[in-house]
C-alpha cells in the first residue's frame, strides 16, 4: 500500500512514518507549508518552521523515503487564520487545530493523497481508528495524557476509511523509545504546544494581522458595573483569571465577552459554571444518534469529559451537564464521547 | 530522467577532471609569494584568460570571479548604483531573476531611484519602455538575456542600442546564466557592458560564477576585504571551482551547436506530443523567441505541485520555476508580471533539457506526463 505521511518534524509523525515503512508500505513524507513570514519563507520561530521541515526532511532521508514540502498557505490562510481572527472579533475562542484538521489536513491533504495515488493518509496524532461492527470508529489514543481525538472529531466514515494513526496505539514514552532505537533525530524533541502560526503571544499576532480586534472597552462585573478598562476583547478568554488588571479582593474570572460593545464581563468562580451549552456545526463519526442521548462532553482540548444529556435543538444540539462545567467558551469544540469513543462533535455557540 | 537543467546541470567530466588537482596537491592560496601560491595563481589566471576568450576575446582583467550568478547580479546592480558613494538609479524589468530585483529593492531602500518596467503577456521587455525609463541619474540598466522560468529571450541588443541612443554612458548589464549553453554569449553579440554567468548552469561546480565588466564601468565591491579581483570581490579564490568553471565553459562552448540541435529537437518533439495528447495544454510564449532547452507549460486543472510529485515518483525530475528554501513551490513573480492569474500560475511546469539529454527523451517525457495526468483525470 502507498501511504502519504504528514510529517511535522516532531517525534510522533517521524515514528508514524517509520512504523508505516516497517509494516511494508510505500511511504511518501510531506510537510505542509501553512504559514509564511513577511518574506514569503517558512517561519524561523514558533512551530512549523524551517527547522521543523528540516527535521522532517532529515528523518525522511534517514528512513530512505521520498519527501516533499507542499504549499498550503492559501488554504490555511483562508480557512484557518482568517477564521481565527473572525472568531476573536466575534468574542469566540477559536481552536485553529480543529479548523486546520477539518479543512486542510483531512480535506485538502487527503484529496492530495488520492491524487498522489496514496491509499491512506497517515498522521502522528494520538488517537485510534478502529474498524468495528461494520464501521470505522474514532477512539482516544492509548496514552490518556496525550490523547488528541478531540481535535479529530470532525472525521467521518469517508475520511476514516483513508486515515491511519499508528502512534495512537502507543504511549508517548513508547513513541520516543522507538525513535531512539531507530536513532531518529526527533527522539527527544519537545512537544509543540503553541498555535503553529503564532510566534510568541497570540495577542500580538491578532494586533498585527487583525488590528480591529484591538478595540478598547470596559470591564464590567456581573451586575453591569464598570470596574476597569481593557485594550481589546481578543486579549481575554472565558475562564481567564490572570492579567485582568482589576483588583477586587477575591479571585475574578472572565465569564463573558461582548465584542459588539467591546465589553469584558468578570465574575466570581460561581458565575463561571455552565449547565447548558449549545453546539452547532455538528458532525458524526458514524450514524447520527437518536434525538436524545447521554455522553461525556469535552469542551476543551485539556479537560475531562463532563457527563451530560445531549438533545437535538433545531439545527444544533444542546448539552445539559449533570454538574456545572467551568469556562465553557463559545468557539471551542464540544466533542461527544461514549467511554473512549468519539461519537461526533461541533462548535460551541453559546453557554449558560 | 533529469529535466531540470535550468536549475543545475550535471557536471561536465572535463570540469571534474580539471578541478581534481586543486582539491588535492595544488591547494595553494593564489595570493602569495611562494611557489605553492604561484601554481594556484597560474591556474586562476589561465581560467580567467579562457573565460575572456570564450566571451569573445575580452581583456582577462575584465572578468571578475564571484560566488555564483546571484553574486554577479548583486555586484552589477548594487555595485553600479552605489559606486563612488553615490545613490544612482537602476532600470530593470519585472521578470528579472530575484538576485537583480532584490538588489534593486535594496538600493531603492538606500535612496536610489529604481524603475521596473513591465513585460508583454508573453514576457517580453519592450526596449522603448526601457529607454524611456533611463535618465541622467541612471547608473545601470539590467535586463536578462533569457528568462530562467519561461526561456523567453529578451531583445538585449535592441535594448542596448536604444539605451545608448538616449544615454551613451549608461552601462547595460545582462544575466546570461540560462543562455550560455545554447546561444552565443559574447560581448559583440549582446553589445552589453556587463554579463553574469554561473558555473553550474553549464556543467561547472556550484558556488562559482563570473561577472564580465567592461573596462571603465565603476562598481562598489560586492564583498569588501583583502582586495582580490582588483578590489571588486575580496576573499580567497575558489581556485578549484574557478578552474572547473572555465573547463566546463570550454566544453559547453565547444559542444554548443550539437547540444542545441539535440535539445531543440527533443523539446519540440515533447511539446508536439504534449499538445497532441492534451489539447488544452498551453505552452508559455510559444510564439516568441525562446531558449531551445526550455519548455514551460500549463495543463489546466492539474496543479504543478501534484504533477511534479507524481513525475518525481515516476523518475522524472522537473520544476515549477522557483522554490523557497523549504522546497515548497513559490508563487512566480515572472508569471505574475506577465499578467497570469495566480491559479493558472500554480499549474505551470518547467522542463529544461540539457547536455545529457538524448534523442527520444521528448517522447519519454511526454509519456510520463501523459501517465501522470491520466491518473489525475
Amino acid at each position: 500500500m502507498k501511504a502519504l505521511v504528514a510529517m511535522s518534524g516532531g517525534v510522533d509523525s517521524s515514528v508514524a512514518a517509520a512504523l508505516m515503512q516497517q509494516q511494508g508500505h510505500d511511504v511518501i513524507g510531506v510537510t505542509l507549508k501553512q504559514w509564511e513570514g513577511p518574506d514569503g519563507q517558512m517561519p524561523t520561530a514558533g512551530c512549523c518552521t524551517v527547522a521543523d521541515a528540516t527535521d522532517a526532511r532529515r528523518v525522511a532521508a534517514q528512513l530512505g523515503i521520498p519527501y516533499y514540502v507542499l504549499d498550503y498557505t492559501e488554504e490555511f490562510r483562508s480557512s484557518v487564520v482568517d477564521r481565527f481572527g473572525a472568531d476573536y472579533l466575534a468574542g469566540r475562542t477559536p481552536n485553529p487545530c480543529v479548523e486546520c484538521n477539518r479543512r486542510v489536513r483531512f480535506k485538502a491533504l487527503l484529496d492530495r493523497a488520492t491524487d498522489l495515488d496514496c491509499e491512506v493518509l497517515v498522521t502522528g496524532h494520538h488517537a485510534r481508528v478502529v474498524f468495528e461492527d461494520g464501521s470505522f470508529r474514532l477512539k482516544k489514543g492509548l496514552d490518556a495524557g496525550k490523547d488528541q481525538s478531540y481535535v479529530l472529531h470532525m472525521l467521518g466514515q469517508d475520511e476514516l476509511a483513508k486515515v491511519q494513526l499508528p502512534v495512537g496505539e502507543l504511549t508517548k514514552a513508547e513513541v520516543r523509545a522507538i525513535a531512539s532505537d531507530l536513532g531518529l533525530r526527533t527522539a527527544n524533541k519537545p512537544d509543540s504546544q503553541d498555535i503553529c502560526f503564532v510566534d510568541g503571544d497570540y495577542r500580538d499576532f491578532l494586533t498585527t494581522y487583525f488590528p480591529e480586534t484591538a478595540q478598547p472597552g470596559p470591564i464590567v462585573n456581573t451586575d453591569g458595573e464598570v470596574v476597569g478598562r481593557h485594550d481589546g476583547t481578543s486579549g481575554f478568554t472565558i475562564g481567564q483569571r490572570k492579567g485582568l488588571g482589576v483588583a477586587v479582593g477575591e479571585p475574578r474570572f472572565v465569564v463573558e465577552l461582548k465584542p459588539a460593545s467591546a465589553t469584558v464581563v468578570i465574575g466570581d468562580r460561581g458565575s463561571l459554571g455552565s449547565t447548558l451549552c449549545r453546539v452547532d456545526e455538528v458532525s458524526w463519526v458514524d450514524r447520527e444518534p437518536a434525538d436524545s442521548f447521554r455522553a461525556d462532553v469535552k469542551v476543551r482540548y485539556r479537560s475531562e469529559g463532563a457527563a451530560a444529556r445531549v438533545d437535538r435543538a433545531g439545527e444544533g444540539w444542546l448539552a445539559s451537564f449533570d454538574q456545572p462545567v467551568e469556562a465553557v467558551a463559545p468557539g471551542q469544540a464540544a466533542v461527544f464521547y461514549r467511554k473512549d469513543e468519539v461519537l461526533g462533535g461541533g462548535t460551541i455557540s453559546t453557554a449558560a | 530522467m533529469y529535466l531540470d537543467h535550468a536549475a543545475t546541470t550535471p557536471m561536465r567530466p572535463e570540469a571534474a577532471e580539471a578541478m581534481a588537482p586543486y582539491l588535492a596537491e595544488r591547494f595553494g592560496n593564489p595570493s602569495g609569494l611562494h611557489g605553492v601560491s604561484q601554481a594556484a595563481k597560474n591556474a586562476l589566471e589561465g581560467a580567467r584568460e579562457a573565460a575572456a576568450e570564450l566571451l569573445g576575446g575580452t581583456r582577462p582583467l575584465e572578468i571578475v570571479f564571484t560566488g555564483g550568478g546571484s553574486e554577479s547580479d548583486n555586484l552589477a546592480v548594487k555595485g553600479a548604483a552605489l559606486a563612488n558613494g553615490a545613490r544612482r538609479g537602476v532600470v530593470t524589468a519585472a521578470v528579472e531573476h530575484e538576485a537583480v530585483l532584490a538588489s534593486a529593492e535594496f538600493v531603492s531602500a538606500m535612496g536610489c531611484p529604481v524603475s521596473v518596467v513591465g513585460v508583454s503577456p508573453d514576457g517580453v521587455v519592450d526596449p522603448d519602455e526601457v529607454a524611456a525609463a533611463v535618465d541622467g541619474d541612471t547608473a545601470v540598466v539590467s535586463v536578462m538575456a533569457a528568462n530562467n522560468e519561461t526561456g523567453v529571450i529578451q531583445p538585449v541588443r535592441k535594448i542596448v542600442e536604444q539605451v545608448k541612443a538616449v544615454s551613451p554612458d549608461v552601462p547595460v548589464h545582462t544575466d546570461a546564466v540560462q543562455m550560455f549553453v545554447t546561444e552565443d554569449v559574447s560581448i559583440d553579440q549582446l553589445g552589453v557592458d556587463m554579463i553574469t554567468l554561473s558555473g553550474h548552469k553549464f556543467g561547472g561546480p556550484q558556488g562559482v560564477g563570473l561577472l564580465w565588466v567592461r573596462d571603465g564601468v565603476k562598481l562598489e565591491p560586492a564583498i569588501h576585504g583583502g582586495g582580490q579581483e582588483l578590489g571588486r570581490r575580496s576573499g580567497t579564490h575558489n581556485v578549484a571551482g574557478i578552474v572547473g568553471m572555465a573547463a566546463a565553459m570550454e566544453a559547453a562552448a565547444r559542444t554548443r551547436q550539437s547540444v542545441r540541435d539535440v535539445v531543440r529537437d527533443v523539446r519540440d518533439d515533447f511539446e508536439a506530443r504534449l499538445t497532441a495528447a492534451h489539447p488544452d495544454a498551453v505552452v508559455t510564449a510559444s510564439g516568441e523567441e525562446r531558449l531551445v532547452q526550455h519548455s514551460h507549460f500549463r495543463i489546466p486543472g492539474v496543479l504543478a505541485e501534484t504533477l511534479l510529485v507524481l513525475l518525481d515518483q515516476a523518475g522524472l525530475a522537473a520544476a515549477a520555476g522557483s522554490a523557497c528554501h523549504s522546497g515548497a513551490i513559490e508563487v512566480s513573480h515572472v508569471l505574475a508580471a506577465m499578467g497570469m492569474d495566480q491559479r493558472d500560475a500554480q499549474e505551470c511546469v518547467r522542463f529544461s533539457f540539457g547536455w545529457t539529454t538524448a534523442p527520444g527523451d521528448g517522447r519519454k517525457a511526454a509519456d510520463l506526463v501523459g501517465a501522470a495526468v491520466g491518473s489525475l483525470r
